[in-house]
């Protein structure tokens, strides 16, 4: 076993990413991803890899798509404001089927909002970042190790369904330390014959492109991509499940809230309130299988966000009338605490007594 | 009887497929089209080539040749170029763009690429205006034009002044060749032809960016027949865009753009002080020589200097 | 044993967060359940600067800890932030070379050690930091010296390694003081 090491989320990220083949990133300066990017800036070039600090956002993403064309493993970070701007790129490289990996360490918005951590991008990412009939697969890592751990298997779920994919963290667990044990690095990657870097009178010519003049031929890329799609809600859903077998009411969280849930759900369970915790992992697809399954014993649900109620929308789009379904948030950057989610929990159970 | 000889005078460059392109009659795009693949034929870089269309009229260009492409988000081609260069050094890379994605909605990109030195080629095409999207107002377009967004003329009190990308650029310490050329007669195509030649050459020996700018017509949204059109050119835009060289760092007298930029900042000392840090990493990167002798290694790889058939 | 939820308080240079390292690090070594927040963005530069070291044998919920069970206060200001904060029952570490009013509650205790002038007096400018880290093994006793000893070797960059020794004295005088 590796030695655990105490490292940054941002940086157990970037470490991660090098590990997993990453040798491209390029990125703009934004608080709080700003240690993923110094950290890249520092090993890049003793990989043998290249670190550019682009002029914008939107210059970064589509340097992205360059690079995922040219058949690189490739990524890039940002926060709130920064995703935002890369939309248009996530958009196009969506459209032409390429892989890679983007950060997005969350802070308040909207606007240029807080520098506090958030989770109010969650419509986002997983509602289509940028125009057109897409979706990408979204991670919420909870953890440090977590967010290695994603950070290295999401370059393989990008090249296996050739789609961007997203760790969506937030400033608290970009900034704070953990325990962390390093993926081993990767010797052999993914051929990719698909991919421009000159056909050397070898192979007839590859073209990375997303525009389709005639509507039919458009309709029908879009329908592959969308069978691709179902494959990955069939195979890809990801969740961790806290004291749900027999729980009576199921708290919702993802990522920083999650943390906060869990204690609150701790604490409920020692005061004898039947409570679990369910984490979603992957975001998009939604893994709608598993909460769907405790809706056969759950009687109430409570989402809790760092934001103004986004993934209730699934929460509730999954348990379709089955139970109640409340939500509980703080936004802006404010952190909801344990004390306030375990009054939440307190409430709904006294409802259930009712 | 003596059979006749056959002698072939004229036919469609290797690297050019052979489809119709959406281009308008008289359009000055598939004559620069047809320049860029007859240099990428006779520097024989086709299998080695990786090229980049905008959003604009040329947006089909993937379509056009028969080396690999990319199509670019508007005004982003310099971005993506860096994107592919930077993954494969030792290929070409160039950018083909129009004034309104290059000099417009992608300046930053097409500024930030310029002075990164990159090492790409960017084909320039300055029509004055929006061929694509009906004929608006464009960057270049010149003081008192009239366009669909400009109807009373180019207001300059208003809607402000063109830019002379040339000029502009010419000012960067990255770039390495800049050239203005135009396409209306059998002599200033056999110059434009040279100048991209040049650009594409420049790549091939790693002397840095270089960009040519192609002052260009468009019969369809001015208004005129193409020969009329190259006359309203003749007398309105190369004027206010001269043709010539702009920056040429080795007809200066410099190996390479990095070498142009560290005599003009010769006098300051941090620009010109000892890095051993950087030392080590470049050290550390493969040299061309050792990436020309891994590929050679690996069969199919190679690619014949000229033509090559596939 | 108890969950220990440390906030470290001060001025952005004295070393806070570092201190905070070494105390997470000490916990790592013991392989309990650690994390390490900071405080990040304006405030870092001049004005208060902070972070949370949480050291649990329960997986741990919030990193950001919002009723610690320790607070060391490296200047007045963050003093008054946090003082309230702290569980009854629980602890502050005060700085007293550089802070002059001492809180009045009667449900925890303070311990009031110069830090500041104790390292400068020792040879060891800077490093008040870690002498209070040393107050904060001897009245808890959240580790083994050796594991803080460790953690000190583990948490100075390699380029530093020259202060290991200079950091090592400091807990010494943090324990003895």
């Amino acid at each position: 076993m590796a030695e655990k090491v105490l490292m940054k989320g941002n940086e157990a990220i970037a470490e991660s990413a090098i590990r997993a083949g990453c040798r491209f990133f390029f990125g703009y300066p934004i608080t709080p991803q700003t240690e993923l990017a110094a950290y890249m800036a520092k090993r890049m070039p003793k990989e043998g890899g290249t670190y550019l600090q682009a002029e914008s956002e939107v210059a970064a993403i589509n340097m992205v798509y360059g690079a995922s064309a040219a058949g690189a493993r490739v990524m890039t970070s940002s926060s709130s404001p920064g995703v935002s701007l890369k939309s248009e790129g996530v958009s196009y490289i969506a459209g032409a089927d390429l892989p890679c990996l983007i950060i997005n360490i969350e802070r308040g918005g909207p606007g240029l909002g807080s520098i506090q951590p958030s989770q109010s991008d969650y419509w986002q990412a997983t509602r289509a970042l940028g125009h057109g009939d897409f979706q990408m697969v979204v991670y919420a890592p909870s953890t440090v190790q977590e967010m290695a751990d994603l950070a290295y298997s999401a370059f393989d779920i990008a090249d296996k369904y050739r789609t961007p994919v997203m760790i969506l963290g937030d400033g608290m667990l970009g900034q704070m330390m953990e325990p962390v044990e390093l993926p081993e690095r990767r010797t052999e990657l993914p051929e990719k014959p698909w991919a421009t870097t000159g056909h050397g009178n070898a192979r007839p010519k590859n073209v990375a492109n997303s525009l389709y003049l005639v509507a039919e031929e458009l309709e029908r890329t879009n329908f592959e991509r969308f069978e691709r799609y179902a494959q990955i809600k069939a195979t890809e859903q990801m969740c961790e499940q806290v004291d749900c077998d027999d729980a009576d009411i199921i708290v919702v969280a993802f990522g920083a809230s999650s943390r906060i849930a869990r204690t609150a759900v701790r604490y409920a369970r020692e005061e004898g309130i039947k409570v679990g915790l369910f984490r979603p992992i992957t975001l998009w697809p939604f893994p709608a299988d598993a909460l769907s399954a405790t809706c056969d014993h759950a009687k109430a649900f409570l989402s809790v966000e760092m934001n103004m109620g986004q993934m209730v929308d699934d929460v509730r789009l999954v348990v379709n009338g089955r139970a109640p379904v409340d939500f509980y948030g703080r936004t802006g950057g404010v952190i909801p605490t344990p004390a306030e989610v375990l009054d939440k929990i307190r409430q709904i159970n006294e409802g259930l007594g009712e | 009887m003596a059979q006749a000889e056959e002698k072939l005078v004229y036919e469609r460059p290797h690297s050019l497929a052979p489809v119709v392109t959406n281009y308008c009659p008289g359009c000055t795009h598939g004559i620069v089209n047809r320049l860029v693949a007859e240099v990428i034929d006779e520097l024989g870089i086709e299998g080695d080539t990786i090229g980049v269309s905008p959003v604009g009229c040329s947006v089909m260009m993937y379509n056009f040749y028969n080396c690999d492409f990319l199509e670019a988000a508007h005004g982003r081609a310099p971005a993506v170029a860096t994107g592919v260069k930077r993954v494969h050094p030792d290929k070409v890379v160039f950018a083909y763009q129009g004034d309104g994605d290059l000099a417009s909605i992608g300046m930053a990109e097409t500024v930030h690429a310029a002075t990164r030195g990159e090492k790409i080629t960017i084909i320039f095409i300055n029509n004055a205006i929006y061929g694509m999207t009906g004929g608006q107002m464009a960057p270049t377009s010149l003081p008192n034009q009239v366009t669909q967004t400009s109807p009373y003329g180019r207001d300059v009190t208003t809607a402000g002044y063109p830019v002379r990308v040339c000029e502009l650029l010419s000012s960067l310490d990255g770039v390495a060749y800049l050239e203005r050329v135009c396409v209306d007669s059998p002599k200033n195509i056999r110059k434009a032809k040279k100048a991209i030649k040049k650009a594409f050459q420049n790549q091939v020996d790693g002397i840095g960016y270089s960009l040519v700018e192609v002052v260009s017509t468009c019969p369809t949204n001015w208004g005129m027949t193409p020969t009329d059109a190259f006359e309203w050119m003749r007398e309105n835009m190369l004027p206010y865009y001269p043709l010539g060289v702009y920056r040429d760092v080795v007809a200066e007298g410099y190996a390479n753009a990095a070498e142009a930029a560290a005599a003009r900042a010769a006098a300051c000392p941090i620009a010109m002080a000892e890095n051993p840090q950087l030392d080590e990493i470049h050290a550390a990167l493969p040299s061309k020589a050792k990436v020309e002798a891994a590929q050679a290694a690996v069969p199919g790889l190679n690619t014949p200097k000229e033509g090559g058939d596939r | 044993m108890e969950e220990m939820r440390v906030v470290f308080a001060g001025f952005g240079g004295q070393g806070l967060l570092f201190a905070g390292k070494v105390v997470a690090y000490a916990g790592l070594i013991e392989d309990r359940e650690v994390s390490w927040l900071p405080s990040y963005g304006p405030e870092m530069r001049g004005g208060t600067a902070n972070c949370s070291v949480t050291v649990s044998d329960e997986p741990i919920g919030s990193p950001l800890i919002m009723d610690p069970t320790a607070l060391i206060a490296m200047n007045q200001p963050s003093l008054l932030k946090f003082e309230e904060t702290v569980v009854p029952g629980g602890i502050i570490l005060a700085d007293t070379s550089l802070i002059t009013r001492i809180p009045e509650r009667d449900d925890i205790t303070v311990f009031e050690l110069e830090a500041t002038n104790m390292a400068e007096d020792a040879g060891l400018k800077g490093l008040a930091n870690i002498v209070l880290v040393g107050k904060l093994l001897k009245e808890t006793g959240f580790c083994s010296v050796e594991s803080i000893e460790a953690a000190i070797r583990k948490a100075v960059p390699p380029r530093k390694a020259a202060l290991i020794e200079k950091n090592l004295q400091a807990l010494k005088l943090g324990m003895e003081g």
